[in-house]
């Protein structure tokens, strides 16, 4: 992983140097591994970007120096976050919502707390952070209770977080030297499978200058995928196979523990 | 070793998967039950989804009802015409069960129909188990002979019409109690992830009066139709059964199996049974103060089923 990261330092060095002159800042990133198998002995993985910040002669000083924020959005997905109640003394699921197309997985990692990178309404307009994400609900009987405190939002960004799914850094991104950076995207044991973008914002005094995004893709590989796809799409040969796997090993241990 | 269980979603430890395979086998063996009945709530409360756990345990029960049903079948110990009759109960019990679980979890009210299925259920038969074995065990201490089969005794179920002669079993009863029997272990098993051993052996005992003979092997024959074909229907309609999973259980359960029925033939009937009372009541008992006691979190997340 070292010696991995210390290359792409290097090409991002070389990257630096021979690019074109602009007016502002340019930003510069590259991913550790843009490719992340699930195998059978997954349980998580943790890529590292490295960015770098290109400015030339006519670049403007700038003294508050540089932000970075960002946001690495996993598949979309269709949850339904329930919400339990006594119903005759037993506690049953009274109430949901559907929550359409949201993300499966969302890292937001920055050098410092988003409030001080810039103000409310920036973050608001650019959906920065877990409290400005778009979560859209299906309408339901009371649409009101769509706002950001509404309980169900706050349950489902709660419920992925303790998945890991979800997670919000405030040091997530260092810079090592002013102009360039590294995060590390932790990927946990039940990331799902897809396509993953990942965005980078750079931030001057509140403002965002730059941007740059990538994707990533996480896939199962060999008999995982081979099961899953398997499972999916011919699901009736599937449980022909399992059950006669099941007829097979119940046969199996009667020949092997014959005692008669 | 950490293995990725590709339809759970979950990477779990595959000795830990193992063990409790083997455990539950040797008590499965021990009593002459499919086990799935303490499987399915393991698997809970290891994290598996509780519909990923039923699905899967049905092949599972498959597999050690198949192992059973073989050496019984040496032993000549099975009646064929019975299975039969049973079995045309339990394909469409099965079917049903299969049906209302894949309702229930459209509408988000899987797990709670399956809590609420186990505590009826286990505390049912449990408290029976536990009563009637204190009973006989009592019963023998005082020096008086333990009434198994009262063979004189007809209850109204030989009154039905439609009889039918089971001649391995030395029994005539009518085919309708014997169908709804089926229908009531096939539906169960589906919706609940339990083999339905349990219930059969006291059923076909209490109300058919089938001798003891056969009363094991046939019931295992039904398990293991009802459960194979549970796996089938399970695996065409809601894509739940982990085959990894139910592999591992397998290979522990029939293990387990062998050196519990060893460990049980150096029992007494009826303080297996009692034991067996007990298991059933404390896993109905886990169930219930689930469902009592109030949740640390009142939320849960689930992705969305299709076809809603």
């Amino acid at each position: 992983m070292i010696g991995r990261a210390l290359a792409l330092l290097a090409a991002l060095g070389v990257l630096a140097a021979a690019t074109a002159p602009a007016a502002a800042e340019r930003l510069v990133t590259s991913l550790s591994n843009h490719r992340v198998m699930v195998t059978s002995n997954f349980t998580g993985d943790e890529l590292v970007l490295f960015g770098g910040i290109e400015r030339d002669a006519q670049t403007v000083p700038r003294r508050g120096g540089y932000d970075v924020v960002i946001t690495v959005t996993g598949p979309r997905q269709t949850l339904v976050t329930y919400r339990k109640g006594r119903v005759l003394g037993i506690w049953v699921n009274v109430d949901s919502r559907v929550f359409e197309n949201v993300p499966s997985y969302l890292a937001v990692l920055a050098n410092r707390p988003l409030d001080a990178v810039a103000n409310a309404e920036i973050l608001r307009r650019l959906q920065l952070g877990l409290d400005n994400v778009a979560l859209p609900q299906r309408p339901s009987a009371n649409i009101a209770d769509s706002a950001r405190d509404d309980p169900f939002r706050r349950a489902f960004l709660r419920l992925q977080g303790e998945h890991q799914l979800y997670r919000e850094e405030a040091n997530g991104v260092t810079f090592l030297t002013p102009a360039l950076f590294r995060a590390s995207i932790p990927l946990p044991a039940e990331v799902p499978v897809g396509t993953y973008e990942v965005d980078v914002k750079l931030f001057v005094d509140g403002g965002m200058i730059a941007r740059a995004t990538s994707a990533l893709e996480v896939y199962k590989v060999g008999f995982e995928q081979f099961v899953t796809s398997t499972a999916r799409d011919h699901g009736l040969l599937y449980g022909l196979a399992t059950s006669m796997m099941a007829l097979l090993t119940g046969w199996f241990a009667s020949v092997v523990f014959r005692r008669d | 070793v950490q293995i990725y269980l590709p339809i759970a979603d979950l990477p779990v430890n595959i000795f830990v998967i193992l063990a409790m395979g083997l455990a539950v086998g040797f008590i499965s063996g021990m009593f002459g039950v499919g086990g799935g009945f303490l499987m399915t709530p393991l698997l809970i409360f290891l994290g598996v989804s509780p519909a990923v756990a039923v699905a899967s345990v049905t092949s599972h029960i498959a597999a050690s009802s198949c192992s059973g049903a073989i050496t019984y079948w040496r032993r000549r110990a099975i009646d064929l015409a019975l299975a039969f009759m049973l079995l045309a109960g339990g394909i469409v019990g099965t079917a049903s069960g299969v049906w209302l679980f894949t309702a229930l979890r459209a509408i988000g009210q899987l797990d709670i129909t399956i809590g609420i299925s186990y505590v009826v259920l286990l505390g049912t038969v449990g408290g029976l188990m536990v009563i009637e074995s204190v009973r006989a065990i009592l019963r023998t201490r005082r020096g008086k002979p333990v009434e198994l089969r009262r063979p004189g005794s007809h209850t109204w179920l030989h009154g039905l019409p439609f009889k039918l002669r089971f001649k391995r079993s030395r029994i005539y009863v009518s085919a309708i109690p014997v169908c709804a029997i089926g229908f009531l272990i096939g539906f169960a098993g589906a919706l609940m992830g339990i083999g339905g051993g349990f219930l059969l052996v006291p059923m076909l005992i209490y109300f058919l009066r089938v001798p003891t003979a056969t009363v094991i092997g046939t019931s295992m024959v039904l398990t293991l139709v009802t459960m194979a074909s549970a796996t089938v229907m399970h695996a065409a309609t809601n894509h739940l059964v982990d085959a990894v999973l139910a592999l591992i259980l397998m290979v522990g359960g029939v293990i387990g199996a062998q050196f519990g029925a060893r460990a049980g033939q150096k029992m007494s009937g009826e303080r297996l049974r009692l034991l067996l009372g007990l298991l059933v009541l404390a896993v109905g008992i886990r169930f219930a103060l689930e469902l009592v006691v109030q949740p640390e979190d009142l939320f849960s997340l689930r992705p969305l089923e299709s076809g809603l």
